[in-house]
């Protein structure tokens, strides 16, 4: 069927006409994860010159296990952030559901399957009620969330108790963060990846032709399908080497568990976010809210909701804190949700609302942890790691800032 | 439809804010095909009527009549599902979706709850097409990236993609120069072509007398003329806005 339309869809053009295109949207301030990315790549390559030990595999899974806990509340705010709102209460409600988990597992006897839902969905409620606050009452999220912030620090320590700290025995909660899976798992887990990602853009090409539509040059698909390839065949086969200190007592090489952990949810959240009309309104309120609640879109279900996802993804990150430490501490995650916000931020996605990806909180996770763990092995005061990640946070809210700026201006 | 049936019909509409009357007994009609210009000086009640008629400030007391029918307005979504559009002067736009998310936004089509993109950008590249817009390249462009008369155009276009019966245009040319101005008022008399009861609000006289088919005039809440644009002229249409002149309107 050809349909002469006038109007074009921004797919005609060849591969190279793509690269253009993309190169003029960089241009144009549509960024994305770009300097994210690029910024990785340098400091990876100065710390790898400074101390070759930031090269070796048991860093390397190091850097893996320190920044999937940061990186799940990261990927939980990004939704929140989507909005223009702030949730500084995500790391405590981590640390509360940490809590709640070790307590139902170790006072209650409660198997690890329920504990681990238990404290999710106690993250989940938290959101519920953070959201009515701000989406009902009208308090700005920055206040709600700072009183949620104090509160739960207190709640958290009544609850461990004072200088308290209850230990995590449960094997397969301590196994997400350390114990690798089989080598083979790596390798499958790569294959499914690759295939979904083949099957699912193979499927809207189809389904695009059927209905008479310009399709991206094959080029793209190509490209992206070898990148996916390549590179993570490098991460599994790097990972499926021996990294153990005394490999003939213990043996430690495969891709650790948490990793399919955290692929799965960015999978998910990515197709919510771009894939359903949940995420569409996400989207649509973070970039005006008026002409959304217009349109239709009932506004204040939307900022419920997406509270409620930032609190379910912080009480995931709660489960990862506890199997990592092996314990909680009266503490525990306190400190890190200003780590997850910088990852979001410098991953490219904006304060202002309406813009960013998950993978951007992903991207911006690794540049945080990459900085933390390199700076430590260069043997810096960390004093000066602190003040560092804090210029990178403020380098990238100063190009959200720019960026934003440009486009209502424009 | 016959063309003594008005799409609406508004008579003896109140709105009050506190003490202040803004509404004082207004009759107002559209009908299907035509374009009827809303015009008045500043706080004459312009934005208080069009604001009864898309449901955001209900009227304290009068009769709307819908093709003949008497209805209540009391929700936006009251006055959508009767097929009335209010494309704003903010426009209403989200700028950093695109131009099919954003003539879908809050009707989006989706499959088990899966958007289904191909559908919207097919028919929203048939809709720019059937109102002959040449002026988007791409239905895939970032909002934020229009110039002023595309994005009317696309607000516009999103009040046709949804068959809405009446479109309320406010200000729609404020902020637009001569060439955009002239494209968006051919769209506005496509619009009405198409058979559309079109409502412009507009400061601009010459715009005006370039579009409408019929006048009403606002001067401090009370409807002070109802001529065909055929029956009178700029100076008249002058003197009723600044309180010179009046019309007494009965019906």
């Amino acid at each position: 069927m050809s349909n002469q339309n006038a109007i074009q869809t921004g797919n005609e053009g060849s591969f190279l006409d793509a690269g253009r295109n993309y190169i003029a949207r960089v241009k144009g301030g549509e960024t994305g994860s770009l300097p994210a990315l690029l910024g990785l790549v340098i400091l990876a390559t100065i710390f790898a010159v400074a101390n070759p030990i930031f090269l070796k595999p048991i860093n390397f899974a190091n850097l893996l296990t320190q920044t999937a806990t940061v990186t799940t509340l990261a990927m939980g705010l990004t939704f929140v952030l989507l909005l223009g709102e702030i949730d500084l209460s995500a790391g405590v409600t981590a640390g509360l559901s940490a809590a709640f988990l070790a307590i139902t597992m170790s006072e209650y006897g409660v198997a690890w399957p329920i504990a681990a839902v238990i404290a999710i969905s106690m993250g989940m409620l938290i959101g519920f009620l953070i959201g009515l606050l701000v989406a009902k009452v009208g308090i700005p999220s920055f206040v709600v969330t700072l009183a949620a912030f104090l509160a739960f620090q207190g709640l958290q320590l009544v609850v461990v108790g004072k200088g308290g700290l209850i230990g995590i025995d449960a094997p397969p909660i301590l196994a997400i963060m350390n114990t690798p899976m089989p080598l083979a798992f790596g390798w499958i887990l790569l294959a499914i990846v690759f295939l979904s990602y083949l099957g699912t853009s193979i499927y809207s090409r189809r389904q695009r032709t059927s209905s008479g539509q310009q399709n991206k040059p094959l080029g793209i698909l190509i490209f992206r399908s070898a990148t996916i390839l390549v590179v993570g065949a490098g991460f599994v086969s790097f990972l499926n080497v021996e990294r153990g200190a005394n490999p003939a007592v213990t043996s430690l090489k495969g891709v650790p568990y948490v990793v399919p952990i955290v692929l799965i949810l960015l999978a998910v959240g990515t197709f919510v976010l771009n894939r359903t009309k949940f995420g569409r309104h996400v989207y649509a309120v973070g970039g005006n809210a008026e002409a959304a609640r217009r349109a239709g879109i009932q506004v204040s279900r939307v900022r419920i909701t997406v509270f409620m996802i930032s609190s379910t993804f912080a009480g995931i990150a709660g489960i990862l804190m506890a199997s990592r430490q092996a314990s909680v501490d009266a503490a525990a995650g306190r400190s890190i949700v200003l780590n997850a916000i910088a990852a979001a931020v410098v991953g490219g996605v904006s304060l202002f609302g309406g813009r960013g990806r998950l993978s951007d909180a992903v991207i911006g996770g690794f540049v945080i942890a990459v900085i933390d763990n390199g700076l430590g092995l260069i043997g810096l005061a960390s004093g000066l790691n602190l003040a560092i990640t804090g210029g990178v946070l403020l380098l990238a809210a100063t190009a959200d800032a720019i960026t934003s700026r440009k486009s209502r201006t424009s | 439809m016959s063309s003594d049936t008005p799409v609406i019909e508004l008579k003896s509409v109140k709105k009050s804010f506190g003490p202040v009357e803004v509404l004082k007994d207004v009759n107002f009609s559209v009908r299907a095909g035509e374009v009827t210009a809303l015009v008045g000086d500043n706080g004459a009640g312009k934005s208080t009527l069009i604001k009864g008629l898309a449901g955001i400030q209900p009227y304290d007391a009068g009769t709307i009549l819908f093709e003949g029918k008497p209805v209540e307005l009391h929700s936006p979504r009251q006055s959508a599902d009767l097929g009335i559009d209010v494309v704003y002067q903010d426009l209403a736009l989200c700028d950093n979706l695109d131009i099919v998310h954003n003539m879908f936004l809050g009707r989006e089509a989706a499959h088990t709850g899966v958007l289904d993109e191909g559908h919207m950008e097919s028919e929203a590249a048939n809709t720019l097409t059937s109102l002959s817009v040449k002026t988007v390249k791409s239905v895939r462009q970032k909002v934020a990236r229009l110039s002023g008369g595309q994005r009317q155009t696309v607000a516009i276009a999103r009040a046709v993609l949804w068959n809405n019966k009446v479109v309320i245009l406010d200000e729609p040319t404020a902020a637009l120069g001569v060439a955009q101005t002239e494209q968006v008022l051919q769209l506005v008399r496509r619009l009405a072509d198409a058979g559309k009861a079109v409502i412009i609000i507009s400061h601009n006289l010459q715009d005006v007398f370039a579009v409408a088919d019929r006048i009403y005039v606002l001067y401090l809440g009370k409807m002070t003329a109802a001529v065909k644009k055929s029956e009178t002229n700029q100076a008249d249409v002058v003197g009723y806005i600044t309180g010179a002149k009046t019309q007494e309107v009965g019906a």
